[in-house]
């Protein structure tokens, strides 16, 4: 990480915190929205911006950057809370949060938000948009890193198997790819819909480094993402994060419909208050 | 105990007449050479080589269809540039967006119905959306393949319209081709381009020295009183020699070119449709759904501008296998079954 972060000390629980109370306000004024994706992420996204990326808050497009690309669109309340955090986006702009206007859309778009490298969403891009910037970054001699963030219901898109063959046979060592593995989409459990496992034995057969990691467990996190960076291999690298919907609010943990979780109107400050009462050092 | 079939041979298709084995079923590889007009080999990949000795942001990916789409010219002459991405439309798709994000000007091949149909959401959603500058560039468009349906991309450009940002481009000719590379890379946005590949025909100079292709503009290259063809692509070859056999009969036909589909000069349309007396007639490698036809007469209507007016395209059907000629005599897109539609109209 370079560039000027506020609070450079700060730990990355800590960091994981504020990333689920930024989403928990923007679900607020939204009165809606993936939080249960944004909490489950936070862990992740707290040691990508803050470990992992090489990026400047300042200078969003700088050609240097490690690009991070969101192909899950409708993480993107996790992903804004990140960019805030992170010190790309203002801090007062998350009141905008899905309103008329806003440049934080309910799912992601690259021409709304900086940072946010593509528009994702229709499930199963990001990956083949990731395998051609990494393309792009060796012919240009660019040593920047590729992130794809995606989600297991993706798994399911013939697009995403194309885009791992293709990464291998490129032997794209300059692109991380993140599942998150929560377990859920929008009919139920993903292992039910479309099971995709064994996970870990698909990604290796497709000629990828694989790492399947707990995505909540923040050292487990830092060391495989320091493993995915620091391979000497020329092949592409995942990480298959196991994460927890809702993660850090108990009482929306315990929910059975978690993709688009119903939080009633007072519930948002109560979530709050639990998050609160957890605040890390 | 036996059970008695139920198959019914009847349910299968069946020829209009016993088949005779005359006409031969016309290969992916099919060009359109041979009709009277000198040609040129692989126009595209040449002219791509040209460009990309002078703009280093120049790349090439293919799904495996180099040859059939005369990339494998360019793959040869910078073989760095070069990206094989096997049969595999979606990521090809979206890895031609992704190097167009890292700032090349990535011209992406395959058949017009992979693109259309395959990967239509990669490049609506990672290439359109975005407005990056990616070329997609696709050989055997409309009725240029005797394969049938799986290859006959008669819908393409019924498809690609909808598409906000998205270019259009239906060369007639070797020309055209060769001329509208250039101005494909100069264009900074996505294009969707219908490639005559193979043995291209030198077509539009033998009848209007001065042509030269304009990205978005159409170009009258011939003058008529009776009747104004607006036409894009090898149509327009096959309007003009329809032009010059009813000529012998005493009809005139102007040809107005259209080789840009979006966005559509309608300046020019409008311009020669108003001239008024003549009858109005689009003719397009293309179902007559939502092709130039509809793009012309939507033209038309909303600026007021009510000549008779007729459409030859290919039917709303998934066409038959076999042999070209055959075939485009049989769905009125050759030459003298389009000297015979006008006839009847006019």
């Amino acid at each position: 990480m370079s560039g000027t972060t506020a609070f450079p000390n700060m730990s990355l629980p800590r960091r994981a915190w504020e990333i689920r109370r930024k989403a928990v306000r923007m679900g607020e004024v939204q009165g809606q929205g993936y939080v249960g994706q944004a909490l489950g992420i936070a862990d992740v996204l707290a040691v990508s911006y803050f470990h992992a990326l090489h990026h400047r808050p300042d200078d969003p497009e700088w050609e240097g950057r490690d690009r991070f690309l969101l192909s899950i669109g409708h993480y993107a309340i996790a992903l804004y809370a990140a960019l805030i955090e992170a010190g790309i986006l203002p801090e007062a702009e998350l009141e905008t949060y899905g309103g008329d206007d806003s440049r934080l859309p309910m799912s992601g778009m690259a021409a709304y938000t900086p940072g946010m490298e593509i528009t994702g969403g229709s499930l199963g891009q990001g990956l083949g948009i990731g395998v051609g910037m990494a393309l792009g970054l060796r012919a240009k001699g660019n040593p920047a890193f590729v992130y794809n963030l995606m989600s297991d219901g993706e798994l399911g898109e013939g697009s995403t198997w194309e885009a791992a063959m293709s990464a291998a046979h490129h032997k794209l060592g300059n692109l991380i790819c993140i599942v998150d593995f929560n377990d859920q989409q929008a009919d139920g459990k993903s292992t039910e819909m479309l099971c995709a496992e064994p996970l870990h034995d698909k990604w290796a057969a497709f000629g990828w480094h694989v790492q399947r990691v707990d995505g909540n467990d923040i050292p487990a996190l830092v060391a495989a993402f320091d493993a995915a960076r620091n391979l000497a291999e020329a092949r592409p690298r995942v990480i298959i994060c196991d994460t927890v919907m809702c993660k850090g609010v108990p009482f929306l943990e315990a929910r059975e419909i978690t993709h688009f979780v119903r939080v009633e109107a007072d519930e948002w400050q109560k979530a709050l208050a639990v998050l609160d009462a957890t605040k890390p050092e | 105990m036996t059970t008695r079939s139920t198959y019914d041979p009847h349910r299968k298709w069946q020829p209009r007449q016993p088949g005779t084995g005359s006409g031969k079923t016309s290969a992916m590889i099919a060009s359109l050479d041979a009709e009277g007009y000198e040609s040129v080999g692989a126009p595209f990949g040449h002219a791509l080589v040209a460009a990309a000795k002078v703009d280093p942001r120049i790349v090439g990916l293919t799904a495996d269809l180099s040859k059939y789409t005369d990339l494998h010219v360019f793959a040869q002459a910078f073989p760095d540039r070069f990206y094989q991405m096997g049969m595999a439309e979606q990521v090809m798709i979206s890895a031609a967006a992704g190097m167009a994000r890292e700032g090349f000007i990535p011209f992406a091949t395959t058949y017009a119905v992979f693109a259309s149909r395959r990967a239509y959401d990669f490049i609506a959603m990672a290439i359109a959306e975005e407005n990056l500058p990616v070329k997609i560039v696709c050989a055997l468009p409309g009725l240029t393949t005797g394969y049938g349906p799986s290859h006959q991309a008669t819908e393409d450009l019924a498809i690609f319209r909808g598409l906000p940002n998205l270019t259009i481009v239906d060369p007639c000719d070797a020309i055209d081709v060769a001329e509208a590379v250039p101005a494909l890379v100069a264009h900074d946005g996505p294009v969707y381009m219908r490639l005559p590949r193979g043995k291209v025909p030198s077509v539009l100079r033998a009848h209007d020295p001065d042509y030269r292709f304009e990205l978005g503009r159409a170009r009258l290259i011939r003058d008529g009183s009776d009747a104004l063809v607006i036409s894009s692509g090898f149509m327009t070859m096959r309007a003009l020699d329809a032009a010059a056999e009813l000529e012998r009969h005493g009809v005139s036909v102007a040809v107005l070119h259209c080789p840009t589909i979006k966005p559509l000069d309608t300046e020019t349309i409008l311009a020669e449709a108003r001239k008024g007396g003549r009858l109005v007639v689009t003719a397009e490698n293309h179902t007559r759904v939502g092709g130039l036809g509809e793009a012309v007469a939507a033209t038309l209507l909303t600026n007021g501008v009510a000549p008779t007016f007729r459409m030859i395209g290919l039917p709303d059907q998934f066409l038959d296998a076999g042999a070209l000629p055959t075939l485009h005599d049989r769905y009125g897109i050759s030459t003298r079954a389009i000297a015979r539609q006008l006839r009847g109209w006019l």
